[in-house]
């Protein structure tokens, strides 16, 4: 054990493990507070289609040679979520067919063009590398830390700020709209938010397991919890206590660090799960 | 006339009134002022129209039934009085002052909201989000109001309870709970009995009686044409409508 603890201050001592730990808490507070009210509008799947979108974004970025790839993945990523959250009930094809089509498409798409196109020797390791993230959060720049502390702290604001209006347009749009809340540009607000969180997130644990983030902290906590403030702060405690311990074991094990904070979210969902299983016998 | 002086003279009118008599007391207080006005109105989804130019006048202190089968267009006149719904042509207008968020609405309940996580409070209280265009914290006035919309349908002692553990008939109370803290002058229901046992049912429809009684205008679909026929001062059947056009 002292070993462990030593090894852990030797390795905290560099800045790109601070960095990480840093937007590590950040992104997981962040998606799983948006998590409660896309899970319980039955949006669970847009995380991964959402990151499927941002990584066909990124292949096109590099085949372009943008140098800043932000600049493309992030308003496309927007566009879709837009276009995915906020046609809602009247669209010709609805929610999950939708995801299914545009995760999918862009997953092949994305792939096609790194593969046509490709400038590196080691696609596949380029293509694993962003689906997974399996290094990416350990080789930040000072200024992707400076943007995602911006952009969780914007989220953070408008979260806490229109709290209450998430909640009515999650448990009830219909009633919401016909009482005069605009849900059009709450629907909106939500779905740009969604999107930043969602390229915000590939950064830690990759395209593929953004999913994990968004759903497992908010069922966690819905197994136990039976108010919607309850759910929300409990899904938050929760996904930075997982990422948290995700980050540490991945240090100190050397396992790659996304797969690790989700297996960690595995296990609360678990934990949680049974405690409502208990509960739910004895009464 | 102020229309909070209306509803302050209609409760205190009735709070001494016996049940509702045939001096109807909506023609005597607040008779011909129209809430809300259908002209030409054409609604429906597609190229189906359900409803085709209607002209219709709900007018204040109505009790209002809308009957008729499945698919004759009930729920879809209610949508598009409650918003939801744009007219095809035709216009609803909205009379006396009255704006949206003064209308509270009780839709028929979605799956989602079946498990919900929510406490009843939470739920009752998210009816104010249309009143204000921020509303980060709720006030005293608002929870106090809460209280007596839950008192008023019976779910008071229901407020820290879990929305998804409630029964069927307990749910229905607390989505018309907060339809009422949202309704000032007008309630929609959208057949705010189905699936209920008759007891609840019964419930049900005394506080919706209740409600009327204290000076609120009520429109609500139903597929139960006896409690229409007894309750109600107005009744709009949606088959006489269609086959009349036919």
């Amino acid at each position: 054990m002292p070993e462990l603890i030593e090894k852990l201050s030797f390795y905290l001592d560099f800045p790109f493990v601070r960095y990480a730990i840093i937007v590590g808490v950040l992104v997981s507070l962040c998606s799983s507070l948006l998590g409660v009210t896309l899970v319980l509008k039955r949006y669970s799947y847009i995380g991964d289609g959402l990151s499927h979108v941002a990584f066909g974004a990124l292949s096109i970025a590099a085949v372009l040679k943008i140098t800043n790839n932000m600049l493309l993945i992030l308003p496309v990523t927007v566009a879709v979520a837009v276009l995915l959250l906020c046609t809602g009930k009247n669209a010709r094809i609805k929610g999950d067919a939708a995801i299914a089509m545009v995760s999918v498409g862009a997953l092949a798409i994305g792939y096609l063009l790194m593969n046509v196109f490709s400038t590196s020797a080691n696609i596949s390791g380029d293509v694993c590398t962003t689906l997974f993230g399996s290094t990416s959060i350990l080789t930040l720049r000072v200024e992707e830390v400076y943007l995602c502390v911006a952009l969780s702290i914007a989220v953070l604001a408008v979260f806490i700020l229109f709290y209450h209006k998430i909640f009515a347009i999650t448990f009830d749009e219909n009633f919401a709209q016909a009482t005069g809340v605009n849900t059009t540009i709450f629907n909106l607000l939500i779905a740009v938010i969604v999107a930043v969180i969602i390229v915000l997130a590939m950064n830690l644990v990759g395209a593929l397991l953004v999913s994990a983030l968004v759903v497992f902290p908010s069922l966690s906590a819905m197994r136990v919890f039976k108010s919607f403030f309850a759910v929300t702060v409990a899904s938050a405690i929760i996904s930075v206590v997982c990422s948290l311990i995700g980050i540490v074991v991945a240090i100190l094990a050397g396992t790659p660090v996304g797969s690790t904070i989700v297996a960690a979210d595995i296990v609360a969902f678990g934990l949680f799960y049974s405690i409502s299983l208990i509960r739910d016998k004895r009464v | 006339m102020n229309s909070e002086d209306i509803q302050k003279k209609n409760l205190s009118q009735n709070s001494q009134r016996k049940p509702w008599s045939e001096s109807d007391r909506a023609t005597e207080l607040t008779a011909h002022t129209s809430l809300l006005k259908c002209r030409q109105l054409t609604l429906g989804y597609g190229s189906k129209d359900l409803v085709r130019d209607l002209d219709y006048d709900i007018n204040a202190g109505d009790y209002l039934c809308i009957v008729g089968r499945n698919g004759s267009g009930k729920t879809t006149f209610l949508r598009g009085i409650a918003g939801l719904l744009k007219p095809k042509s035709g216009v609803i207008e909205l009379c006396d002052g009255l704006s949206r968020n003064q209308i509270g609405y009780l839709p028929q309940m979605t799956i989602v909201q079946k498990d919900f996580p929510a406490s009843v409070e939470e739920i009752v209280l998210s009816a104010f989000q249309g009143k204000h265009r921020l509303l980060p914290f709720y006030r005293k006035a608002h929870r106090d109001c809460a209280m007596e919309c839950m008192a008023l349908t019976r779910t008071e002692s229901l407020a820290k309870s879990c929305f998804r553990e409630l029964s069927g008939g307990q749910k229905q109370r607390v989505l018309l709970a907060r339809a009422l803290c949202a309704a000032e002058r007008l309630l929609l229901l959208d057949e705010p009995v189905t699936g209920l046992d008759p007891e609840s049912t019964e419930t049900m429809y005394r506080i919706i009686e209740e409600l009327h009684q204290k000076g609120m205008t009520v429109v609500m679909v139903t597929h139960d044409v006896d409690t229409a026929l007894d309750d109600a001062t107005r009744v709009l059947d949606f088959n006489k409508i269609s086959t009349k056009e036919k």
